[in-house]
């Protein structure tokens, strides 16, 4: 897959499926769309269906409700797709781990391939992090 | 005759957050809407009460993202209010003033994704490039873009030094400058005039019987603002006022929201002078927290937040209540969504700047067959009701 993954590596479409976070991750990655960070340089595309995704961001500790919805959401987007999770939630939890509401296992429910640690990440933590995903797929 | 309901969400590209609405329409009319969530709920109050008062604070700063210095500060409040505890001046300036930055970025936030919503880029773009100065002087005071960490039962985390005013001052000019440009681009912009004027209307009557707050209130003709009817904080000792219109459509709504941006850079500017001068400690040191209840009201971006605290004396909270603005200002949508067409709705519904996050404060209930089960809840809740009166008087 090396061919494919290295044209994939030249614009990555990236769907941000919102898993139960506090928002913050998020309006942090439609930070990056805008002016300041502007990452459709790089050929770094949010697009509105999962359809379409090459890299799924998930934000937030994965509750109850939202995770069959989140397991269909990966399911439905084309192979190969990467999953990068953005924050200290699906990396460890956060302050949510004693709920008992949010899933326990995360991994189950959705295979990350990237964490971004920090609670919210700077833009340029996650521009870091989609930089790495890249240079692992150019091998 | 059968009803066409579109469905809109979990995931849907115009929504930041996983939601659910079923929009029932007639041709191109919306004539009902219902609302689904839960996807965000986490269980704050249940983690907040096996968590100390510091811990706490932490945690209900990430109930949203947005507003994460209006739920620490509502939940400070209500644990001072327990004891009657004084704050130092100096304290309460440094309060004020990450609490008016976080309106400034909250509103402009909001109207650039106002603008996305109705497919005007533009304005999302410029909107969020002016936003980044404001996140740069919360990094310069807090050491972080996004929660803030500043709040503590009694004062304030970290000092604002009086050689950082200055610099503050200075990027505070150069923001009003730009926000006033802001604000006369949006005002007479011929593309958000023609889109929003007279959409989406809220009558006075409606905000009143929705018992809606905030900008939405304020927006139909309801002069209500914590600021000025409870003044906590530096809000007694600054000179502002209170934004309210008539109109109640979702333009009055946006126009509300600019012209607060820019009474909350005065707000920040009258904080910043007085911080050059203001001498004294900024933490009343709190070392017990007697039994009793106490309750906090904070104005957010997005309106009245109310967090209840009842103690036993002990360092954790024996019950923490937290009501978010969103929660009684998205049932406005019934009203204000009645009537219009498709193409307006969704404007419409972001047009309360709805925080689900804030809002997801219930858990729903439903068995193996998928039925919702609203009467055992309800037996639930009254269940723990008892249990903590029981707890309480022996």
């Amino acid at each position: 897959m090396g061919w494919y993954n290295r044209r994939l590596a030249k614009s990555l479409w990236v769907f941000h499926v919102s898993a139960s976070p506090c928002n913050n991750c998020d309006i942090e990655i439609l930070d990056l769309l805008t002016p300041r960070y502007d990452v459709e340089r790089f050929g770094i595309k949010l697009v509105g269906s999962v359809r379409h995704a090459d890299v799924l961001l998930v934000t937030g500790v994965i509750n109850e409700k939202v995770a069959p919805r989140v397991r269909r959401l990966y399911e439905q987007a084309p192979k190969p797709v990467f999953v990068v999770g953005i924050g200290t939630c699906p990396t460890s939890g956060c302050c949510f781990k004693e709920s008992y509401n949010t899933v326990q296992r995360r991994e189950d429910v959705i295979p990350f391939d990237v964490y971004v640690e920090g609670c919210p990440p700077k833009p340029e933590a996650m521009i870091d992090a989609i930089v790495k995903l890249v240079g692992v797929l150019n091998g | 005759m059968s009803q066409t309901v579109v469905p809109i969400g979990p995931f849907h590209p115009l929504l930041e957050e996983a939601e659910f609405f079923r929009l029932s329409v007639d041709g191109e009319t919306v004539t009902g809407i219902d609302t689904d969530i839960g996807y965000m709920h986490r269980g704050h109050e249940f983690i907040s009460e096996r968590k100390t008062f510091t811990q706490s604070i932490f945690l209900v700063e990430r109930i949203c993202g947005i507003c994460s210095t209006s739920h620490p500060l509502a939940f400070v409040h209500a644990v001072e209010d327990v004891d009657n505890v004084e704050i130092p001046v100096r304290a309460a300036y440094i309060r004020t003033v990450v609490g008016e930055l976080e309106r400034i970025h909250s509103h402009l936030l909001w109207l650039g994704l106002a603008g996305h919503f109705i497919g005007y880029d533009t304005l999302w773009m410029w909107a969020w490039k002016y936003r980044e100065p404001i996140l740069e002087i919360f990094e310069t005071i807090t050491g972080n873009r996004n929660h803030y960490a500043m709040m503590r039962v009694g004062g304030v985390a970290r000092d604002v030094p009086p050689e950082a005013v200055p610099p503050l001052l200075k990027t505070l000019d150069m923001i009003e400058r730009k926000m006033a440009m802001i604000a006369k681009a949006a005002a007479d912009d011929p593309v958000l005039r023609s889109r929003l004027k007279g959409v989406g209307v809220l009558s006075r009557q409606a905000a009143i019987d929705y018992c809606a707050v905030g900008p939405t209130a304020r927006a139909s003709g309801l002069a209500i603002d914590v600021r000025k009817d409870e003044p906590k904080d530096a809000y007694a000792l600054v000179d502002f006022k209170a934004i309210v219109l008539e109109n109640g459509d979702v333009y009055d709504k946006l126009v509300v929201r600019v012209l607060e941006i820019i009474e909350s850079i005065k707000i920040v500017r009258q904080c910043l002078e007085k911080l050059k001068t203001a001498p004294g400690p900024i933490l009343n040191d709190v070392k017990e927290v007697t039994a009793g209840e106490g309750i906090g009201r904070y104005e957010a971006p997005r309106g009245e937040v109310f967090h209840y605290v009842r103690t036993d004396g002990s360092n954790r909270p024996l019950r923490h209540k937290v009501r978010a603005p969103s929660y009684v200002n998205i049932p406005t949508c019934e009203v204000s969504c009645k009537g219009i067409p498709l193409a307006d709705a969704l404007i419409t519904l972001a047009s309360v700047d709805p925080c689900y996050c804030c809002t997801e404060r219930a858990v729903h209930l439903v068995d193996a067959r998928g039925v919702r089960i609203t009467p055992d809840l309800l037996q639930l809740s009254r269940d723990k009701t008892e249990r903590l009166r029981r707890d309480i008087h022996g």
